[in-house]
């Protein structure tokens, strides 16, 4: 790794103001992704700064129809959580089948929303459930929020500072994971609020994105039965040694029935 | 620079390091205690694995900055004198190793488990050694001297 400057941060402004006077600076929450990127050289921030502590950053809550989970809140605390279990369970089960045990104690909500990896768990949860993501400076919905691989709508020097999902009548997610890292070689992440339905569909395409003709099938009849005739465009998926498109296409389909059938339990 | 205080294995020590350490090059290192293994060092292998505040992480993904104050086991602080942790001697006793290279590791990721988990199923056993991997790949006597150690741990 080359070298840098690293500061522990104890508030959101700090944080904001350090990222600000130092171009080349990162925030570091987890470490679980940046870490690992640092040491291949793919990035060498100036400085790193430590939002992990940061009392603003954590903390889960239910209010009004709403969960809210802070963007220092680590995977292994949403997985375990009774509120989360409660509001929202296919999220706490989503959380819990990320990475491995240790990963899941280090990582965090925030910080892989912010890296948006393209076969990451999270960004279908927060796509279908209509999350928005609450910044430093403003409000962002999902729709509006994830831009494609590894990109998002976060402007430099921006801040995620919580994450509030709307409760759904019904959630449920399914992956097949690589069997190497467990990192979604596709994942369906459904949802239904009242006549709608949210499919999101991770880890096939460059980027997670809503299955739309399921959406519609699915609002029609809940069954899984409903997405049978369909199929996931393939045009666009990834192709890599571990899958072909086609494959891939098939993957996102089959995890959307499973996660369908599982509605109902 | 940065002065990292912590503890490790109950005793209390200070260093000066400098900010891009990795906490498993402070343990290895600065304090001299190389039971802690890197094998991979990109996060995969989980043979650096210890438990930061009781909990466990794989220290090469960790930096010293970040376990600034923090509590640190590591797999020589298990044994107490002579008498092995559990998860030690259930590993001993059930052959759960051939080269040793990934044993440390495995046994904190196995007495970090087994807190959250006292009784893990076959299944919940896997789950839980996802984050560890034995090159010689004798996953068959690991996940005996999981059940062995947890029974003897819930006595
Ligand atoms: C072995 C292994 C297996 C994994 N498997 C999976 C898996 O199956 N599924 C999955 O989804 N993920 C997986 N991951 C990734 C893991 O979930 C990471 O925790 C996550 O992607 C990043 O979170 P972090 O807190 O570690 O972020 P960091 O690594 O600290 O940061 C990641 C990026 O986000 C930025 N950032 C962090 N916090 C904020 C914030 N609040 N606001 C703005 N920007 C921020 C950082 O500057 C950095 O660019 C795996 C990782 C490893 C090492």
């Amino acid at each position: 790794m080359h070298s840098f400057s690293y500061v522990k941060a104890t508030s959101v402004k700090q944080a904001v103001d350090l990222l600000a006077a130092n171009a080349e600076a990162k925030l570091l929450s987890g470490g679980m992704t940046l870490i690992p990127t640092m040491k291949a050289r793919l990035a060498q921030p100036s400085h790193l700064i430590d939002i992990a502590g940061i009392a603003e950053l954590s903390g889960i809550e239910v209010k009004d129809g709403k969960l809210t989970i802070g963007a220092a809140t680590k995977h292994v605390e949403v997985s375990r959580s009774a509120v989360v279990k409660k509001a929202i369970p296919a999220l706490a089960y989503l959380a819990g089948h990320i990475g491995d045990p240790q990963v899941r104690n280090r990582g965090t909500i925030g910080g892989s929303l912010a890296n948006n990896d393209p076969a990451a768990d999270y960004p279908s949860a927060a796509l279908s459930l209509g999350a928005t993501i609450v910044t430093n400076k403003r409000e962002i919905a999902a729709d509006d929020y994830f831009q494609g691989m590894f990109a998002t709508a976060l402007d430099a020097g921006e801040m995620i500072v919580k994450i509030v999902f709307p409760v759904p009548a019904k959630a449920a997610y399914e992956k097949f994971p690589h069997p190497a890292s467990g990192y979604a070689m596709a994942g369906a992440f459904v949802s239904q609020h009242g006549k709608t339905v949210r499919v999101a569909i991770t880890g096939a395409g460059p980027g997670v994105f809503r299955w739309t003709e399921a959406e519609a099938a699915l609002g029609k009849k809940l069954a899984a039965a409903s997405v049978e005739s369909l199929n996931v465009d393939a045009s666009n998926l990834n192709e890599d040694m571990h899958g072909t498109k086609e494959y891939r296409a098939n993957l996102a389909k089959v995890m959307t029935k499973r996660a369908v059938a599982k509605l109902g339990k | 620079m940065a002065k990292v205080e912590l503890k490790i294995n109950g005793k209390q020590h200070s260093f000066d390091v400098e900010d891009r350490t990795l906490l498993v090059n402070l343990i290895r290192d600065h304090a001299q205690l190389t039971g802690t293994h890197v094998g991979c060092d990109t996060s995969q292998c989980g043979a650096c694995t210890i438990h930061m505040n009781g909990v466990a992480v794989k220290s090469c993904t960790v930096l010293a900055g970040q376990a600034n104050g923090a509590d640190i086991t590591t797999i020589e602080g298990m044994a107490k004198g002579d008498k092995l942790h559990p998860v030690q001697q259930a590993f001993t006793e059930c052959h759960a190793l051939q080269c040793g290279f990934c044993t440390p590791g495995m046994i904190m990721a196995v007495s970090g488990f087994l807190k959250d988990n006292p009784k893990p199923t076959d299944e919940e056993i896997y789950r839980g050694l996802e984050g560890n991997l034995c090159r010689c790949t004798g996953y068959i006597n690991i996940v005996k001297a999981v059940k062995q150690a947890a029974k003897a741990m819930s006595k």
